[in-house]
């Protein structure tokens, strides 16, 4: 059990039988007064947020969090089908659980499945992923200030902005929590 | 940066002593470590060997108004377990100091005259500076008319619906003091703690917090000075405090006797963490102090 004076952001609980990350928190005590817990949280199943005030006395569940560590096989449709790399059970996940991690995934990339309950609800990918550029339009010579980008494709169809030396064919390093280009990759 | 708000810091408490021993009140600086304290079912103390860390230094600075002093202030810490975010650290600095013989109004016109004296006195960079000096002088607002102004019910029926607290923190504090400082003042009795009630009107106590810029600063009253109402006042928060599973530790005897050697007198607590955070323009009370719990 957690208490009021527990919960600070990314603390995971659960509410009502639903999963729920604090995603904003804020500690206020008026003079003399009680100890408020104002809370922003999201529903990791749904994404639905909302705000709530929290008293010292107010208790919270731990969610039942699990993670495995899976392989994520393709994607047929709005589903996208992992397998566990221990006993090969597989499952699958919809495209809108897995919100922006899409934008990063490839087959045969090694993930975590976050499990609530034994029922699946999302992933956690590695920090960064390696990505081949499919599309990217040619650098004009002569652009040297160095601080210029220019838009390109990935492989999974996300498009993002990268320095104009990077090529058509070339390996990209992206974070993943960001969706930003880190560097490129030599083979 | 986190250099010069320390700087700031040293030169605003430096300023806060000039103008308390210019008016002739005694620094002093009483035990941190007390066997009793004032029960308040808000606040959790820290132990410490048997005893327990001051929550404020109310207690001892009371017992020497009782023996003969008449203007004391002290700069110290106070503990409060579990208080911490962007404006409360669970160890802070408190200013407080009392006077005899005047009462919570007096006590306003002061607190105006050192915060004045502190703009003047040290060179700050926050736009705090500009709201201290406000030409149009200080708003003095009632908490009933600030229930009406800005809340959704009147101050009574926040109260029965246990939504006072909700109203204030939401509503009404982020309207207070963003122009120029704000007293609010005439609590609810219910919310007296150790403050005297009001002679005509017994359901509001002579209570006052000055804000600005929306931040809570100050928490000031004319004292309670009849130790058998006071201690009525402490039973029935101990069983509130008993209720929560909080310990104070036993009545606070000694400071209830020498209650009655006291006539009248004011007092005030100001949060000197708070104060720099305004004086320097930080946005949080991490910013002023040299560390944070979790920097240990």
């Amino acid at each position: 059990m957690y208490t009021a004076s527990d919960l600070r952001k990314g603390l995971k609980i659960e509410i009502d039988g639903e999963p729920y990350v604090v995603t904003d928190f804020q500690f206020s005590k008026p003079g003399k007064g009680q100890a408020l817990y104002r809370t922003r949280m999201k529903n990791m199943v749904t994404g639905n947020a909302f705000e709530k005030t929290y008293r010292s006395n107010d208790k919270f569940k731990k969610a039942p969090l699990e993670e495995r560590a899976m392989q994520y096989l393709y994607s047929q449709g709005d589903e996208y089908h992992f397998m566990d790399n221990q006993n090969y059970e597989q499952l699958s996940i919809t495209a809108d659980q897995l919100e922006d991690n899409v934008n990063f995934m490839v087959d045969n990339m090694d993930v975590h499945v976050l499990l609530f309950h034994g029922r699946p609800i999302g992933v956690t990918l590695p920090n960064s992923v390696v990505l081949e550029v499919t599309r990217a339009d040619p650098w004009a010579k002569g652009d040297t200030s160095g601080t210029d980008t220019k838009p390109v494709t990935v492989e999974t169809g996300f498009a993002l902005q990268v320095p104009p030396f990077v090529n058509e064919g070339d390996k990209i390093q992206i974070d993943t929590r960001t969706g930003q280009y880190s560097t490129r990759v030599k083979e | 940066m986190a250099y010069s708000f320390l700087a700031l810091r040293a030169e605003i408490i430096q300023a806060v002593r000039s103008f308390f021993i210019g008016r002739g009140y005694l620094e002093v600086d009483t035990p941190l470590r007390l066997p009793s304290l004032i029960p308040e079912a808000n606040i959790e103390p820290v132990e410490a060997g048997g005893w327990f860390l001051q929550t404020s230094p109310e207690l001892c600075m009371k017992r020497l108004l009782a023996r003969g002093h008449e203007k004391v202030f002290q700069i110290c810490k106070c503990f409060r377990k579990h208080e911490r975010g962007t404006r409360h650290l669970s160890e802070f600095t408190m200013l407080e100091w009392y006077c005899t013989d005047i009462y919570y109004m007096d006590l306003m016109a002061e607190c105006e005259e050192m915060l004045r004296f502190l703009v003047a006195e040290v060179d700050l960079p926050g736009p705090a500076a500009g709201i201290i000096q406000a030409e149009s002088g200080w708003q003095y607002l009632s908490v009933s008319r600030a229930f009406e102004m800005y809340g959704q019910l009147p101050v009574q029926q926040a109260l029965r619906e246990n939504v006072f607290d909700d109203i204030l923190v939401r509503d009404i504090e982020p309207r207070l003091g963003l122009e120029r400082p704000v007293f609010l003042y005439d609590y609810p009795a219910e919310t007296a703690s150790l403050a005297c009630l009001k002679t005509d009107d017994t359901s509001l106590a002579e209570r006052f917090e000055l804000y600005i810029k929306g931040v809570e600063l100050a928490n000031g009253f004319t004292e309670l000075t009849d130790s058998e109402e006071q201690r009525f006042r402490f039973v029935k928060e101990r069983e509130l405090c008993r209720q929560s599973g909080r310990d104070f530790g036993p009545m606070p005897e000694k400071f209830l006797d020498d209650l009655e050697q006291i006539d009248k007198a004011a007092g005030i607590a100001l949060g000197i963490d708070r104060l720099v955070m305004l004086l320097c323009g930080a946005e949080r009370i991490d910013d002023v102090v040299p560390f944070t719990p979790e920097s240990l």
